[in-house]
Order: C-alpha cells, then structure tokens, then sequence
C-alpha cells in the first residue's frame, strides 16, 4: 500500500489527483442534490404532524449528521500529519476545515429555523444544540489558530495538536451536555425520536446525506488545490501551471 | 557531563524556579486573584441583590469566573521564559519535556488555582450559597482547577509564539472547559440539594488523571511548534 501512496506525497503528483477527481465530485454532487431536494422538498409527502416544514429536515440532518463526520476527517488528515510528517496531510486538514465549520453552521441555523414553528421558540438548550454550538467554536478556534500563523507549516502543525486535542474533547463535551441536559431539564420536547419514516422521505434525504458528503468532498478538493498551490508558489510546477493558464 | 539530575530534581527545580519568579513579581500572582473578587462583585450588582436568585446562582458564577480568571493567569505559563529563551533552553536539556511540563503547570495551579480555592467560601458567603454546599464547592475546585491549568497550558503553548495571542487564547480553551463547568456545578448544585455528588467528583476526578496524563504531550509537542 505505501509503495502505492508514495507518490503522492509530492504535492505535484496530488494536485493532479485533486484536480481528476475534482469534476467527478463536482458533477456527482450536483446531480445528487439537485434529486434529492427537488423530491424532497416538492415531492416528498406532508408530514402529517409537522406539515410542510418538516421538509428543512432534507437539509438540516444531512449538515448536522456530516459536520462532525467533517471533523473526523480533518483530524484524520490532522494525525497522518502529525505522525507521519506528511504536510499534505496538514494541508488537506487546512482545507476541511471551513468546510466544516460552515457545515456546522448551516446544520445550527436550519435547525433554529425548525424549531420556530416545531417548538415554539428558535433556541433551547437542547443537548444536540448546544453541543453542535460548541463543535463550531472549536472549529473556529482551529481556523483561526491556523491564520495566526505566518508560516503555512507551522500553521499546519499548531493547528492539528488542536484537532487532535478536540477529537479527544468532543465526545466528553458530547456527553457532559447531554447529562447537563438532563439533570437541569428533565425529559422536554428536546428528543425526536426518528419516528420510522416511510421510504418516500428517507430515500430523499439518503441521497441528499450522499449529496452533500460530495458536496464536501469537492469543496475540499477545491480548497486543497489552493493550498497546494499557495504553499508551492515558488515552485517550478506552479509557475507552469500558471503560464498554461495565461495562454 | 557524566552526570545527570534525576527526574524528581528536574521537577523540583522548575518548579521552585517558577514560584520564585512568581513571587519577585507578586502583581502575577494577585491580580488575576482581585479579577476574581471583582467578576463576582459585579453579578450581585447586575442582577439584584435578591438572596434567593444569588443562591440559584452562585455555583454558576463563582466557576466561570474562576474559569476567567484562570484564563487571564495563563499567558504567564510560558510568555516569560519564551521571550527570555529560557524555554528554548527548556527544550534542548535532555531531560524529559513531560516533567518540566508538568512542573510549571503545577506552578501556575499553585499560583492561581490554591488562592481561588482558598477565598472562595468567603465569596461564596457573600453570594448566599447554601451552606450544604460549601464542601462540594471546594472539593470541584481542588479538582477542577489542575484540570484548567492543564488544558489551557494546551492553548499557551501554542498561542505563546504568536504576537496578539489573548483573545486566540480564549476562543481556544474556553469550549475545552466546557466538561469541567458542567460537572462541578451539576455537583455544587446537587450538594446544595442534599443530594449525592460523589458520581459528579468522580467524572471530574477522572477528567484530572486524563488530563494529568495527556496534556503534557500536547502541551510539549505544542512548545516545539511553537518555538520554531
């Protein structure tokens, strides 16, 4: 297997992988989502409890279930970073990182936005809020320790012992909310249990979870692409990668 | 050099080097202490001087303002010594980082975390805590605090390199507090209930061996990138 990933260790060699499997992701996605929320949100039946506005879910569940799948796969890259001493891997896990936070904030506002009309109010203190809340400030916290930094390499580094540390601080952040939910609140609307959706409504949002989980590859392969480039910009590949550009 | 010192005596001579250079500089220790008198002077004046509303609150308030304050102590933690080069000096000895991590962290818990413990019952009388509640309020902070310093030493370590680290600090080790907050006020309020809270003490007990053991890497391979 390593005589097989070798290669791409030389940024040049991935920057051409990323850019072959861009338009696949690209294209893939597009027509995935484009399924998945025309059926969901025209097709799809009414919910005969929530009415039409149970239909946010076709986007809120795909972002909230994939935002800390997101940050799985930054800390992933974040690990063969740190062990491995690959800085690819320290940029792919640069390049994931927005992502996921924009992910975590799309699945915070479409989920405010449920809660309206389903409970009344826009925010509860609800256990999957609040920890979803505190995943996007780590999130933050990562993005911004990363831009503080002048050199790229460094930036990289800092930055992965932060996600690593956070891989091991989420599910105990997870947990301790949910007990905190618990003790000051008792059983509330708060759960929803997935009530057994008929296959009219799951199948939708599958694509759409699929959809969206190419959605964030691609946009991750747009954004690796560019830290590739902005970390190799002196390099003779880049410079003729610009010129064929120019012509 | 045949000779070398032996791990406890690397402990020991961070750690009476750190209190020394502490208290040359007394301001270090004692004013993150008068933040925290003041913090939690300012919510009785905020919100009303109702006895019963302070009550229902204390626990809460009485820990995020230790977590403020620990938070304004830590840049000291290393700021110092990476501006002197006296931690570059640190991390070319042989002997373990683990230790010397260690040492200092457990400094910083002795400057700023023993004297929070220590005044806050006498805050915790002006705040109108339940008196069931006092020895649960200790106990979450002789545990809990070791555990702020040593996450946070997490977000220096990294922070300390880079110019205008303060407020970067903060986003950084506030929503890793977050366990630590929950669990000991769930226990201070539990105490306050009279009910038990032995299972609270636990998890924070558990949280300080994890961090007791964990961090120090963290913090380490921190300083390394840092000191760059």
């Amino acid at each position: 297997m390593w005589k097989w990933l070798h290669p791409y260790a030389k940024p040049q060699r991935s920057y051409e992988l990323a850019s072959t499997l861009l338009p696949w992701f690209a294209v893939s996605s597009i027509i995935m989502l484009v399924i998945g929320l025309v059926w969901g949100l025209v097709f799809a039946p009414v919910d005969y409890q929530q009415g039409e506005s149970y239909r946010i879910i076709f986007i809120h569940v795909p972002a909230a279930t994939l935002a800390m799948s997101t940050y799985m796969a930054m800390a992933t890259a974040a690990f063969v970073g740190m062990v491995w001493q690959l800085k690819l891997a320290d940029a792919a896990a640069a390049a994931i990182a927005p992502v996921g936070a924009v992910l975590t904030a799309v699945a915070l506002i479409t989920g405010s936005a449920w809660g309206k009309p389903m409970w009344g109010t826009w925010w509860i203190w609800d256990a999957r809020l609040t920890t979803e809340l505190i995943l996007l400030f780590i999130y933050i916290g990562i993005i911004a320790l990363h831009n503080s930094f002048e050199d790229k390499v460094l930036a990289g580094r800092a930055a992965g012992i932060l996600t690593l540390v956070g891989v091991i601080n989420i599910p105990i952040i997870k947990y301790s909310v949910e007990w905190w939910n618990t003790l000051h609140q008792g059983a509330t609307i708060s759960k929803f249990d997935k009530p057994s959706m008929p296959s009219e409504m799951l199948i939708p949002l599958l694509i759409n979870m699929l959809g969206f989980a190419l959605m964030i590859g691609a946009l991750t392969l747009i954004r690796f692409r560019n830290e590739v480039i902005d970390r190799n910009s002196m390099r003779p590949w880049v410079k003729k990668l610009v010129e064929q550009e120019n012509q | 050099m045949t000779h070398s010192i032996s791990y406890w005596q690397t402990f020991s001579n961070v750690l009476s080097r750190d209190l020394k250079v502490a208290v040359r500089n007394k301001g270090d220790v004692l004013n993150p202490l008068v933040f925290f008198i003041i913090v939690i002077t300012l919510f009785p004046l905020a919100i009303g001087s109702d006895s019963q509303i302070l009550t229902r609150i204390a626990p809460g308030i009485i820990w995020v303002a230790a977590l403020l304050s620990a938070l304004l102590s830590l840049e000291r933690l290393f700021k110092n010594d990476y501006a002197d080069g006296s931690l570059e000096q640190m991390l070319l000895s042989p002997q373990p980082l683990f230790i010397m991590v260690l040492a200092k962290v457990l400094a910083h818990w002795i400057l700023t975390g023993v004297p929070i413990i220590l005044i806050a019952p006498l805050l915790a009388v002006l705040l109108h805590l339940e008196e069931m509640a006092y020895s649960a309020l200790i106990i979450t902070l002789l545990l809990g605090t070791p555990v702020l310093s040593l996450i946070g030493a997490i977000g220096v370590a990294l922070t300390v390199g880079i110019k205008k680290g303060g407020v970067l600090l903060s986003l950084l080790v506030l929503p890793l507090y977050i366990p630590v907050l929950i669990f000991a006020t769930g226990a201070i309020e539990a105490a306050a209930l009279g009910m038990p809270y032995a299972g609270h003490l636990a998890i924070i007990a558990a949280l300080l061996v994890g961090a007791l053991t964990l961090t120090p890497f963290a913090i380490g391979a921190a300083l390394r990138v840092s000191t760059n």
